[in-house]
């Protein structure tokens, strides 16, 4: 089984944000960037699904040189080899496109991603690659198995899950619980240096949107602290007050 | 060219998330001078659908098919694609649900339109031009995008726009068929498991939040017995889903669920930077700790420093005083 996994490159979790003062650009100095949490469930879950069955985990990054630590980090976890899109990531359909060219190119059963990216939060290319392959999609999913030619997911939607067979090829998008992250062990840094990282010209470049300017959400003017004594007065002033009982 | 609202149902009844995209969607159509057109999906009868009327729709069309009871990417977008073209619409809006992202970025594809997820605000419409605030950095910042395509589809952030009511209205409901074949079902469930007699968090006004501050598992009904007393949704923080207290759905923060609800309750939870990226758009913050430097009273409007076990109960105390 040939599985491609695309990751992102984002800032760490505990990153405080702020943006230069004209709002234009986000500002990443000092900032430490790590592969998007929920690409490394989709990452890991291939990795797992690689030992147990054989075949390859590709990893894809759309992005300038300096996401480079982060794919070898990916190949250190255990992934066989890396694509990179020499391309800034600035729009949905644009990253779609280079996906679904090098997915196209690559033959791969399965393209698994996160359900989203945790710094444009867009919830959009694993959808667009599946409609410009003419695959389905199924996001966002918390398990996977593969048997065969068929995989058996279980979704997530608002207030269950459902349980779903479909035939490959297919895209899918993790979330937890879909696998638990792995740190890499000190024998996959040093085998992940010399695994191929081939870097290719991006296809096409057509942008559907674009940012303008960032904005941080407005402060709270301030907490109103009520005594442990009183604590029964909360739920006043949440009714007469704050009004949102 | 009406403009095209997506509404989702589900046992009998329209989604709170989708009353609001049909008040974003009528706004918007007023904007643009003309009508506001629904299409259904999902378990719903036409009475459900002709009281979208007060949120500004006028027609709705309902495909009657049973097959799309449950959800399947492929169905829906063939019947919204369909709709879109005999309605002549260039702006879709959707809510940004698992639903409507999945809808919405096939759909995208499909009628080359530009895209854009977690929109909390009204488009600045500018010639062809649209520009839509949205929440990025999960939950810490916004940005406004600009959609440059000729069609425009939008994901409206749930709890993000009002539901506006105009009493008596009602909306013309046609019934309407895609003409969907087997193949468009070739990823149905094959299995549905539904949480029962909770209240989803994902549309909850009101959600009770717990974290380690509890103790444990055996002090969680504290949490419970307010959500219950307030009729609220319970959540929880991603060290309490890590240990296994909580399932993972109910993990709120910047890898798990996000939730803007009107109020938000916070116990034992001191607020770490992921835990407020989840919840930070929400209207009214309570923080409930033990210690006074946790970092969560600075988010908070109103603040209580204390032990759960000794607060909560006083709470419940005091909610089931106030007479609804």
């Amino acid at each position: 089984m040939k599985i491609l996994v695309c990751i992102s490159n984002v800032p760490d979790t505990t990153t405080k944000i702020t943006f230069s003062a004209d709002g234009k650009a986000f500002n990443t100095a000092g900032v430490q960037f790590v592969i998007n949490p929920y690409d490394e469930y989709a990452l890991t879950r291939a990795i797992e699904l690689k030992e147990a069955q054989g075949g390859s985990v590709t990893v894809l990054n759309v992005g300038e040189a300096d996401t480079e630590p982060n794919i070898r980090k990916a190949l250190a976890i255990g992934a066989d080899d890396a694509i990179r899109v020499n391309l800034k990531p600035t729009d949905a359909f644009l990253v779609s496109q280079q996906i679904a060219h090098y997915a196209q190119e690559g033959g791969y059963d399965l393209i698994l991603m996160g359900r989203e990216s945790i710094d444009y939060n867009g919830f959009q290319v694993h959808g667009m690659v599946g409609e410009l392959l003419g695959i389905p999609t199924i996001a966002p999913a918390i398990k996977l198995d593969v048997n065969g030619s068929t995989a058996t997911l279980e979704r997530e939607i608002e207030g269950g899950k459902e349980i779903i067979e479909a035939s490959l090829p297919l895209v899918v998008s993790a979330q937890q619980p879909m696998a638990e992250p792995r740190i890499p062990n000190m024998r996959g840094i040093m085998t992940a240096r010399t695994k191929p990282l081939k870097v290719v010209e991006p296809v096409g470049q057509e942008a559907k949107t674009s940012v303008q300017n960032y904005e941080l959400p407005p402060a709270k003017s301030g907490v109103k602290m009520i005594p442990a004594e009183s604590a029964g007065d909360l739920i006043k002033l949440l009714r007469n007050e704050a009004k949102v009982l | 060219m009406s403009v095209l609202v997506v509404i989702e149902c589900a046992n009998g009844e329209v989604k709170k998330s989708s009353l609001e995209a049909a008040s974003y969607g009528s706004k918007v159509a007023a904007s643009l001078g003309t009508s506001a057109t629904a299409v259904a999906i999902g378990d719903v009868q036409a009475d459900a659908l002709t009281r979208l009327g007060e949120q500004g729709i006028s027609k709705v069309l309902l495909d009657n098919d049973s097959r799309l009871h449950d959800f399947v990417a492929a169905a829906y977008v063939k019947v919204i694609a369909k709709a879109a073209e005999s309605e002549n619409s260039t702006v879709i809006v959707l809510s940004n649900s698992n639903i409507g992202a999945a809808i919405g970025s096939r759909l995208a594809v499909k009628l080359g339109a530009s895209l854009a997820t977690n929109v909390v605000s009204l488009p600045q419409i500018n010639g062809s031009s649209f520009t839509v605030r949205r929440g990025v950095f999960s939950g810490k910042a916004f940005s406004d995008v600009e959609l440059s395509s000729d069609k425009k589809i939008i994901a409206v952030k749930k709890n993000a726009v009002d539901i506006e009511t105009t009493d008596g209205g009602t909306a013309t409901v046609e019934n309407f068929s895609a003409d969907l074949s087997d193949a468009d079902f070739a990823t149905a469930p094959k299995e549905t498991i539904r949480q029962s007699g909770d209240i989803l968090l994902t549309e909850a006004d009101l959600v009770v939040s717990g974290g380690r501050g509890l103790k444990g598992p055996e002090n969680w009904h504290l949490i419970e017995d307010l959500a219950k007393t307030l009729g609220a949704a319970t959540a929880c923080s991603k060290p309490v889903a890590d240990v296994g207290w909580r399932p993972h759905h109910e993990h709120v923060g910047q890898t798990g669920i996000t939730v803007s609800p009107n109020l938000y309750i916070a116990v034992g939870i001191s607020g770490a930077i992921q835990h407020l990226a989840g919840v930070n758009s929400s209207k009214v913050i309570v923080v409930i700790n033990k210690d006074p430097e946790a970092p969560f009273f600075k988010a908070a409007d109103y603040g209580i420093v204390g032990d759960a076990t000794e607060i909560v109960p006083k709470l419940i105390e005091a909610a089931k005083a106030l007479d609804k």
